[in-house]
C-alpha cells in the first residue's frame, strides 16, 4: 500500500507551484487529475523549453513531464460556462483535495471559489497557491517565481558585494512553496480524518519563501544589520569556497570551521611551508588574508580531479564536495544508490529521467511509476469510469467543446 | 489564550521529539507552526547550533543566537545526554509516548545506542521516525561530512549560480538546511497520514542532496532531452529561447537593482506593452519599441541581436527609477517584475503588512520583544502561527521530566549533577 493511496486530488493548476504539489501526492499513490484544455493548455507545454530535440510540441515539454508524472490528464474548457462550471463542480465534489494556482480572484470569477465548492463538498480541502496571497492590496498582481525570488530578498544575497545580484535558476521560490503546500494539504487531510472538517489554505509563495530567511530578517529588526551578498564567504569558516580542479569548468568546494579541521586540511595538502606562516596561524589571520589563502588552496586543488580532492579531504575529516554539473546528476553514485531517478518511456519524448521524492519512506513505496500524460489522454477513463458520466452526457460535452 | 488557540492547531494532538541539528531545525518548527507539541532535545549545556550567528546585539552567547531563535520557536526544550544509561532510559520513555521523532545524527549513531528506529519501533510501532542527513542513511556518500556549501555543490545547485568565468557560488545565507527541513516535514506528514489510516509507523530517510534537486527546477532536463548543458549565467536568464539567446535579469536602478525579464507568452506580451507605455509616458520609448508587434513576438525563437536591441533603451530608462517606484508601477500596470529587495524593504512591504504577516514574540530574559515572520500559510479553520519563542537551555526540564515522567525534584538535581541533563 502506498502512503496516500485512495486520496483524490484535482488540479485547476498550471506551471510549477500547483502541479508539483500534486506530483508529490501522486508519487505516494494519490489519484491526481490535472485539468487543462486544448483552448488553454498548461503553459509549460506551450512556452517553456526544453522540448525534445528542440522541436516544439504540446506533448514534447520536458518541464511539463517533470512536474506531472503519475497523473491523469483531462481537458475542460472553463470558458464554456455554465456547462463547464457545472462539470467542474462535479469533479470537485468527487475529489478530496482541490489545488489551484490561478491568480487570486479567478476561481471566484469562474464560480469555483472555496465558499461555493464547500456548499457541494462540505469537507473539501482546497489549496490556493499564489504569488502574494489571496488578500491584500497586491493580491491580484500577476507574477512568476523567478522574479518573486528577488522581491523576497534571495537574489540580493547572491553574487559579489561590489557587483550585481545574480540569478537563482528557475522559479526558485515556487518550489519552496511546493514543500509548504504539500505539508499543508497532508496535515489538513489528517485533520479532516479526525474531525470531519475541510480547510481552505491560502499559501502565498512570498510568505513561504521568507521562512527560509528568518535569521537575517531578525538581524535587521534587532541589530539594524542589512545582509548582502558576499560570494562564497562565511563568517564562521575559512577557507570556505569553490576551488578549480583538473578538467573543463571542474570545481570542488571545501569548508573549514575549526582549528582541528584546518590542521587536517594542512595535513591533506602535505603541510606546505606557507601553511606555517604566522598570518595563517589563526582563524582571524586566515580571514584577514582570505583572498590569498583561497589562491593557495586553489593552486593545490588545480592538478587533481574534484573526486580525488574530495576523497582525500573526506578521508581526513574535512568537509569537501564535487560541484556536480547537470550532466553529472543521473550518474551521481549517491543519487543512483537512492534510486533518485526513474527512467520512463514517453511516446514523443522517448526515455526521460523522472524524479523520486527526496525522502524514502521505509514501508510504503513511492513513484514515479507512470510517465506524464498527453494532453487530454484520460478524458474517457476519468469522465466515464471515475466520474461516472453516461456515454450520452460525455459525447454531448465533447461535441459542445466543454471537454475539448 | 495562545495555548487555547494551539489546541485548535491541525496537529495539536501530536507529540514530536526533535533531536536535529541545523540541517533539520525547520522540520520540527513546521510541525510546531501547525500546533504539534514539539520538544527539542539538546545535549547538556545546549545544542552546538546555538553558536551560529547572527546574535542579539551582536554578542555571541548560546542564549542569544538569532539563528536559533528563528528556527526553534514553537518548540519546548529539554537537555539530555543520550550516551549515559540513565539518559537512554529517559529517552526511551519519551519516545514510547511520542508520535514523531526527528533526528539528524550520523547514520547508525542511534542504532549504536540501541535507540534507532528498529529498537524504538518495537516499543512504539506507530512511531514516525524521520532521519535527516546530507546524503541519506545508506550509500557511498552517506558518511561524507557536509555543511551548506557541500550540499549545494553535490546537488548541482552551485553549477548554476555565479558568473560563467568565475567560481560557482552559493547564496550568502544557508539555504540547503531549509530546503531539507521543509521537504522533510512533507515526507514526515505523508508517513503520518499513512500511520493514521493504517496504524503502521515507519522511518523517513531524508537526503539533503535530493531535497535540493528541486531548487533548480528543470535545469537537468535540458541535458536529459537534448544533451544541452545548462550552466551558471551570472545576471542573465538562459533556456527560454531555442536560439540560446540570454535575457538580462538584473538592471541597475537609482537605489539598487530591479528584476525585469523580457518574457514571451500572453503575460510577457502584456508586460512588454505596459513597459513601453510607461517609457512613452516619460518620452523615452524609441520608435522601434513602440512599433513592435508584441502579439507575434516569440520568445522561444528570439535571437540575441533582437534581445540586445530591445534591452538597451530599457536599461537607460530603469536607471532613472527607484525600487519603490518600480514596485508601485508594476502593481498598477500589472507588469511582471519586482525590485531586488534588501531586508528593510521586506519589512516595509505593504502587502505583508496588510496580511498581518509579522508577529511579535516576548523575550522576557532579553527585556524586549522581537518581530518574527508569522505562519507559512493561512488556513480557513485552523491557526498556523508562532506560539512561543525558542527554548532556553533546559528550560522545560522540570515541566517534562517531573511533570510528565513523574521524576521527583531531587532526582532532577541528581541527574543534573551526573551530567545526564
Amino acid at each position: 500500500m502506498q502512503a496516500l493511496e485512495g486520496i483524490k486530488v484535482v488540479e485547476f493548476a498550471a506551471f510549477a507551484a500547483g502541479p508539483v504539489v500534486g506530483k508529490h501526492l501522486a508519487d505516494q499513490g494519490a489519484t491526481v487529475v490535472h485539468i487543462e484544455s486544448h483552448a488553454r493548455p498548461d503553459g509549460f507545454r506551450t512556452h517553456y523549453p526544453p522540448y525534445k530535440d528542440n522541436i516544439h510540441g504540446l506533448n514534447r515539454s520536458g518541464l511539463f513531464a517533470l512536474c506531472n508524472n503519475d497523473k491523469l490528464d483531462i481537458t475542460l474548457n472553463l470558458k464554456k460556462a455554465p456547462k463547464a462550471t457545472d462539470l467542474a463542480k462535479r469533479i470537485a465534489a468527487w475529489s478530496d483535495v482541490v489545488i489551484e494556482n490561478f491568480s487570486p480572484g479567478t476561481m471566484k470569477r469562474l464560480g469555483l471559489d472555496y465558499e461555493t465548492l464547500r456548499t457541494i463538498k462540505p469537507d473539501l480541502i482546497m489549496l490556493s497557491s499564489s504569488n502574494l496571497g489571496q488578500s491584500g492590496p497586491h493580491a491580484h498582481h500577476p507574477g512568476f517565481g523567478s522574479q518573486l525570488s528577488s522581491l523576497a530578498g534571495f537574489t540580493h544575497l547572491i553574487g559579489y558585494p561590489e557587483g550585481s545580484p545574480q540569478m537563482l535558476y528557475g522559479p526558485y521560490i515556487d518550489y519552496i512553496a511546493v514543500a509548504y503546500g504539500a505539508v499543508a494539504i497532508v496535515a489538513a487531510l489528517d485533520h479532516r480524518q479526525r474531525t470531519g472538517k475541510g480547510q481552505h489554505i491560502d499559501l502565498a509563495q512570498y510568505e513561504a519563501g521568507l521562512q527560509y530567511l528568518v535569521p537575517i530578517l531578525l538581524d535587521y529588526k534587532v541589530n539594524g544589520k542589512v545582509a548582502i551578498r558576499d560570494a562564497n564567504r562565511n563568517p564562521d569558516a575559512v577557507p570556505h569556497g569553490a576551488y578549480p580542479c583538473m578538467g573543463e569548468d571542474s570545481w570542488c568546494v571545501i569548508s573549514v570551521f575549526s582549528e582541528t579541521e584546518w590542521r587536517s586540511l594542512c595535513g591533506a595538502m602535505g603541510d606546505p611551508a606557507w601553511t606555517k606562516e604566522p598570518r595563517f596561524a589563526t582563524h582571524k589571520g586566515r580571514k584577514e588574508h582570505e583572498d590569498e589563502l583561497d589562491r593557495k588552496v586553489g593552486d593545490w586543488t588545480l592538478p587533481f580531479t574534484s573526486r580525488e580532492i574530495v576523497e582525500r579531504l573526506q578521508g581526513a575529516g574535512v568537509r569537501a564536495a564535487m560541484v556536480n554539473k547537470m550532466s553529472d546528476l543521473y550518474s551521481d553514485p549517491q543519487l543512483t544508490h537512492r534510486g533518485q531517478w526513474v527512467a520512463l518511456e514517453h511516446p514523443e519524448i522517448g526515455n526521460m529521467h523522472h524524479q523520486r521524492p527526496p525522502f524514502i519512506l521505509s514501508k510504503t513505496p513511492s513513484g514515479p511509476t507512470k510517465r506524464d500524460p498527453l494532453l487530454g489522454e484520460h478524458n474517457n477513463t476519468f469522465y466515464r469510469e471515475l466520474l461516472g458520466l453516461s456515454e450520452k452526457e460525455y459525447k454531448e460535452l465533447v461535441a459542445e467543446g466543454v471537454i475539448d | 489564550m495562545p495555548d487555547q488557540e494551539k489546541r485548535a492547531g491541525l496537529l495539536s494532538p501530536f507529540r514530536v521529539l526533535d533531536l536535529t541539528d541545523e540541517l533539520g531545525f525547520l522540520c520540527g518548527k513546521i510541525l510546531g507552526d501547525l500546533g504539534a507539541d514539539v520538544i527539542k532535545i539538546e545535549r547538556p549545556g545546549g545544542d552546538a547550533a546555538r553558536g551560529i550567528g547572527p546574535f542579539f546585539h551582536g554578542r555571541p552567547d548560546p542564549e542569544k543566537s538569532l539563528y536559533w531563535f528563528g528556527f526553534n520557536n514553537n518548540k519546548r526544550g529539554v537537555t539530555l545526554n543520550l550516551e549515559s544509561p540513565r539518559g537512554r532510559e529517559l529517552f526511551s520513555r519519551l519516545a514510547g509516548g511520542a508520535d514523531f521523532l526527528i533526528e539528524s545524527f550520523v547514520p547508525g549513531y542511534l542504532d549504536g545506542l540501541d535507540l534507532g528506529y528498529a529498537a524504538l519501533s518495537r516499543k512504539n510501532p506507530r512511531l514516525v521516525h524521520t532521519s535527516i542527513t546530507a546524503f541519506g542513511q545508506t550509500g557511498p556518500y552517506s558518511r561524507f561530512l557536509a555543511s551548506d556549501i557541500e550540499i549545494l555543490a553535490m546537488s548541482g545547485c552551485m553549477s548554476l549560480t555565479g558568473d560563467p568565468e568565475r567560481p560557482p557560488l552559493r547564496a550568502s545565507f544557508p539555504q540547503s538546511y531549509h530546503w531539507t527541513g521543509s521537504y522533510a516535514a512533507a515526507g514526515t506528514l505523508m508517513a503520518h497520514l499513512h500511520r493514521q489510516r493504517s496504524g503502521e509507523g515507519q522511518q523517513v530517510d531524508v537526503s539533503a542532496q535530493a531535497c535540493l534537486l528541486w531548487a533548480f527546477s528543470h535545469a537537468h532536463v535540458f541535458w536529459d532531452l537534448n544533451r544541452h548543458l545548462e550552466k551558471r549565467a551570472g545576471s542573465f536568464m538562459t533556456g527560454r529561447s531555442i536560439t540560446g539567446a540570454k535575457m538580462r535579469v538584473f538592471w541597475p536602478c537609482k537605489d539598487g537593482y530591479l528584476n525585469f525579464i523580457i518574457y514571451g507568452g500572453e503575460a510577457g506580451r502584456r508586460t512588454n506593452q505596459a513597459l513601453v507605455e510607461w517609457m512613452d509616458s516619460k518620452g523615452t520609448a524609441p520608435e522601434f519599441l513602440k512599433n513592435k508587434e508584441w502579439k507575434t513576438f516569440n520568445i522561444a525563437a528570439v535571437t540575441q541581436e533582437e534581445i540586445d536591441q530591445m534591452e538597451e533603451p530599457i536599461a537607460r530608462f530603469f536607471e532613472q527609477v527607484t525600487k519603490k517606484e518600480f514596485l508601485e508601477q508594476v502593481i498598477q500596470r500589472e507588469m511582471l517584475g519586482y525590485p531586488v529587495a534588501a531586508v528593510q524593504e521586506i519589512f516595509d512591504n505593504p502587502q505583508l503588512e496588510a496580511r498581518q504577516f509579522w508577529q511579535s514574540l516576548e523575550h522576557p530574559e532579553l527585556g524586549t520583544s522581537i518581530v518574527y515572520p508569522g505562519g507559512f500559510a493561512k488556513f480557513s479553520d485552523a491557526p498556523c502561527r508562532i506560539w512561543r519563542r525558542a527554548p532556553l537551555i533546559g528550560e522545560h526540564n522540570e515541566e517534562i521530566y517531573c511533570g510528565e515522567l513523574g521524576l521527583k525534584k531531587g532526582e532532577l538535581a541528581e541527574l543534573k549533577r551526573e551530567g545526564v541533563i
